[in-house]
């Protein structure tokens, strides 16, 4: 990139990777709601999972 | 009152919508992943080199997007606030909280991408201009309002709390965007106005609106994920809906 690599590079990696935490994240919430529902209405003991509030 | 057609209104209700989005989400995936491809490769592969700037240019085509996301999904945030707020509309508020987090991703790209930009452009990566001091507003506006609704326990008084901070920021949204008109300010002018032709070459403008589009429709898809979940949470307070909702 000319010389200029570091700041395009790490432009392009603080962009993506921070869209990949993101979709992480929100596969992770999906996943913590899923479980807690299944809980709530009695298919899951409550002891075997975290209840996550977020 | 027409008997054909859709009734719209029915997707307001929660309950309906959490099954819309669940159809619309696999379509705003796949074509987000498209959209990334398509502009990345016009980005390094066709958009020409810079006269002046060289390769380093190139961090245009996220640093720009970004900031306009950040814009617009605050005041999309807000719209969706004051619908919920005024009409006690609860979808419109969990649309509010689920678009946040997005939003203030998309800001904090373009302070970070902005900053390393302005070292080879500029010769620093921050100066307090008027642009960049407002958009490290925006920033803080984003936190604040996710901050005020997590610490707030009942959900409609979260809902409303955060609507106001969201109505009040507002106005910080066009002071960004008219700061380089208004002010004698580091930050170069608007590159594409809505009357006037763009000064950018055609490859690089095309680049710069395909990754626009691809930020665009990540943002669709995510919210619609994310509030999928909200829905999910908040109507588990309601167990007659839980059923519903499990069912969809």
């Amino acid at each position: 990139m000319g010389g200029y690599g570091f700041y395009v590079w790490g432009s392009y990696a603080v962009t993506f990777v921070l869209l990949a935490i993101e979709v992480v994240m929100v596969i992770k919430r999906k996943r913590a709601t899923a479980r807690n529902a299944r809980v709530s209405e009695g298919k899951l003991d409550a002891g075997s999972s975290k209840l996550e509030t977020v | 009152m027409s008997k054909s057609g859709i009734n719209w209104y029915k997707y307001a209700a929660p309950v309906n919508f959490y099954p819309l989005a669940g159809k619309m989400l696999p379509w705003f995936t796949g074509l987000t992943i498209a959209l990334f491809i398509a502009g990345l490769y016009l980005s390094f592969f066709v958009a020409p080199v810079d006269f002046q700037q060289g390769h380093s240019y190139r961090i245009i085509f996220i640093h720009v997007p970004a900031a306009w996301m950040g814009m617009f999904l605050y005041v999309l945030l807000a719209i969706y606030a004051g619908l919920g707020w005024a009409f006690n509309a609860r979808l419109g508020s969990m649309m509010a909280t689920a678009i946040a987090p997005t939003g203030a991703i998309f800001t904090f790209i373009s302070l970070v991408t902005g900053s390393l930009w302005g070292k080879p452009a500029w010769g620093v990566y921050w100066v307090w201009d008027a642009r960049m001091t407002s958009t490290l507003i925006l920033m803080f506006l984003y936190i604040g309002f996710i901050s005020l609704q997590s610490s707030i326990e009942d959900t409609r008084r979260a809902d409303r709390a955060g609507a106001v901070l969201a109505l009040v920021g507002v106005i910080n949204v066009p002071i960004i965007y008219f700061s380089v008109q208004w002010w004698n300010t580091l930050h170069q002018g608007a590159t594409i106005r809505i009357a006037n032709k763009p000064t950018m070459a055609p490859t690089m403008l095309a680049a710069m609106l395909v990754l626009l589009a691809a930020c665009w429709i990540y943002s669709i898809a995510v919210v619609l994920a994310r509030v999928r979940c909200i829905i999910k949470e908040r109507e588990s307070e309601a167990p007659w809906l839980a059923e519903s909702v499990a069912s969809a």
